[in-house]
């Protein structure tokens, strides 16, 4: 598997990266590279094998139905570059 | 999706021959919780914006989701309501997207192994016809916050509160094939998570909202290119959106063009639905397993404990009220739509004639109710008083005119029944010697209309009226048209 320069440019646009059309061909490089490597992988027989979710035998920890959070508007939109009266403020999103 | 054979009625006519409707569901039910999915915020409704928001909800870094037991058991709850295969290990993805109500950048949902998987609704529709509607699946995914766009000129505000509440997603089979079907299904839908106590299927705050799924072909022919309607938030607008998506779907095939696969909003105003401009490549969601949490994994010993602490369902709950009481299918279908419509009737009806308590329940209860706008909840009749009046009117004490008039005055008041019937001495009189003199005092004061009744038996009628009007009503009406028959040498034996 390899990617093209259009494919770069549709990841990088999905990811909302800014990426120069002159920076397409170098980063396509690096990314067939790391393919490559993880082509290597497809050589083991998985045939059969169960996908592997963790190093140890656990089970996904659950929590109570319990409210144990909240009342934090201050420390929650105070990193946000715009708030007011307790909202997100962001550039408008529709038409 | 089950094989159905085209119905005439449900066909629609263009111009250039039939089209049938083909429709899919896809439900959002907000389950019923007090913390979120993943969090320990509050999943309440209607709170300043931004309080309850934790910091998983607000996405800082390295905050980890810790799922939340109930919200699974509540999602396999719902499953078994929809005779759904519960699957015992279910997996969470990330679907990624940008947007400013959802911080992480991904929503954690179910996409390639969900929770729950194929099961079945029936649906009930006019004259007593059943459908059955297949279940694909149910998955259990975060909501989003909400954006504002109407608090500033060229802003918008969002609100997390929402973001990060347990949704269970329930896909239908593309198995309805009118606007009518559709409605019926979304309404059984939401009875039953309301029975279940999953969801509570409040439409206006969202917590049951429809994605729809609309195609339409030549009946019987090969599945159209369909277009999806998103967040529909009424059933009523359901029902428009699909017959006006429809007809603009058959207008473009009729005209020789093309259908294009889209999202699309349903515009209640314009009664219309309208393209979303939607972004180029806004649907590739890369999901992959969120490398965040273990696949979810449940045990059958719990299933069945859930299982086994179902409570009646309504197609159950009607079937039983058609056998236990007498009902007729449709009465029971009304009764049924609600539980506790259904447990207020049976404590009326316990004990008693059914199909009159029915009919209180159902017509002048209901009646009362609907015009005051309030619910069996808030009614102000209970259940107990109501059937002590059919008591009343069992037993001969109060005649059924009485009976509305006290029924008024319960509504009002809240009060007993029977004391009501003492207070406003409102006892049926049946005593002969009482009612004969009330009627010698009528035909004593109205001589020509005596006269006149003799060449016209019809005015009888009349001296009823005025009996039950010189009693207050309270006279049997029985008893005043025999001994009424009888003076006015009308009676056939006498």
């Amino acid at each position: 598997m390899s990617v093209d320069q259009n494919t770069v440019r549709h990841i990088a646009r999905l990811a909302r990266i800014a990426v120069r059309d002159d920076e397409l061909s170098a980063l396509a490089g690096e990314l067939n590279s790391i393919l490559d490597w993880v082509e290597q992988l497809g050589e083991v027989d998985t045939n059969g094998v169960e996908p592997m979710t963790s190093a140890v035998a656990v089970t996904m920890k659950m929590r109570d139905d319990v409210v144990t959070s909240g009342n934090l508007q201050k420390e929650v939109t105070e990193n946000a570059p715009g708030s007011e009266d307790g909202f997100y403020v962001v550039p408008r999103v529709v038409e | 999706m089950r094989n159905r054979e085209p119905r005439n009625e449900d066909l629609i006519k263009g111009m250039t021959g039939d089209w049938e409707i083909v429709l899919g569901l896809e439900v959002h039910a907000q389950v019923t919780s007090n913390a979120k999915l993943f969090s320990g915020a509050s999943a309440a409704f209607g709170a300043e914006p931004n309080t309850q928001v934790s910091l998983v909800d607000a996405a800082l870094p390295g905050m980890l989701p810790v799922i939340n037991r109930y919200c699974v058991e509540q999602a396999v709850k719902t499953g078994l309501g929809l005779k759904a295969q519960i699957n015992l290990r279910s997996i969470f993805d990330r679907k990624n997207y940008f947007y400013p109500d959802l911080p992480q950048g991904y929503q954690i949902s179910q996409f390639k192994h969900p929770i729950v998987g194929e099961g079945e609704i029936v649906i009930d529709l006019a004259g007593g016809r059943s459908e059955i509607v297949g279940i694909e699946r149910l998955h259990l995914e975060q909501d989003a916050g909400k954006s504002i766009h109407d608090l500033g000129p060229s802003v918008s505000h969002v609100d997390l509160n929402r973001s990060g509440v347990a949704l269970m997603e329930i896909v239908s089979k593309p198995d309805m094939r009118s606007a009518d079907e559709a409605k019926a299904y979304v309404t059984k839908l939401r009875t039953i998570l309301r029975y279940l106590g999953t969801c509570d299927g409040n439409m206006e705050e969202g917590s049951l909202r429809a994605d729809v799924n609309v195609s339409v072909r030549r009946p019987g022919g090969p599945l159209g290119t369909r277009c999806e309607i998103k967040n529909v938030n009424s059933i009523r607008f359901i029902g428009q959106a699909i017959e006006y998506e429809a007809r603009r779907q058959i207008e473009i095939l009729e005209e020789g063009g093309k259908i294009n696969q889209e999202t699309r909003l349903f515009d209640p105003k314009a009664g219309e639905t309208r393209s979303m401009r939607s972004k180029e490549e806004a649907h590739d969601y890369r999901y992959f397993p969120d490398p965040d949490l273990l696949p979810l994994e449940i045990v059958q010993a719990d299933v069945d404990a859930i299982k086994a602490s179902l409570p009646e369902l309504p197609d159950d709950k009607k079937a039983r009220l058609i056998a236990e009481y007498g009902l007729s299918p449709y009465d029971a279908t009304v009764l049924v739509g609600e539980k506790a419509t259904a447990d207020f009737y049976e404590a009326v009806a316990k004990g008693r004639d059914a199909k009159l308590a029915s009919n209180w329940v159902t017509v002048e209860l209901f009646g009362a109710l609907n015009r005051e706008g309030h619910s069996i909840e808030t009614s102000p009749v209970s259940a107990e008083h109501l059937g002590k009046l059919i008591d009343l009117i069992s037993d001969n004490t109060i005649s059924g005119r009485i009976a509305k008039q006290i029924f008024e005055s319960m509504y009002k008041t809240g009060g007993d029944p029977a004391e009501i019937v003492e207070k406003e001495g409102l006892r049926q009189v049946t005593d002969t010697g009482a009612i004969e003199a009330a009627i010698d005092a009528v035909i004593a004061a109205n001589p020509d209309k005596v006269a006149q009744a003799k060449e016209k038996p019809s005015l009888a009628g009349w001296f009823v009226g005025q009996v039950m009007k010189s009693t207050s009503g309270k006279a049997n009406p029985q008893v005043v048209n025999e001994i009424l028959a009888r003076k006015l040498g009308l009676s056939s034996d006498g």
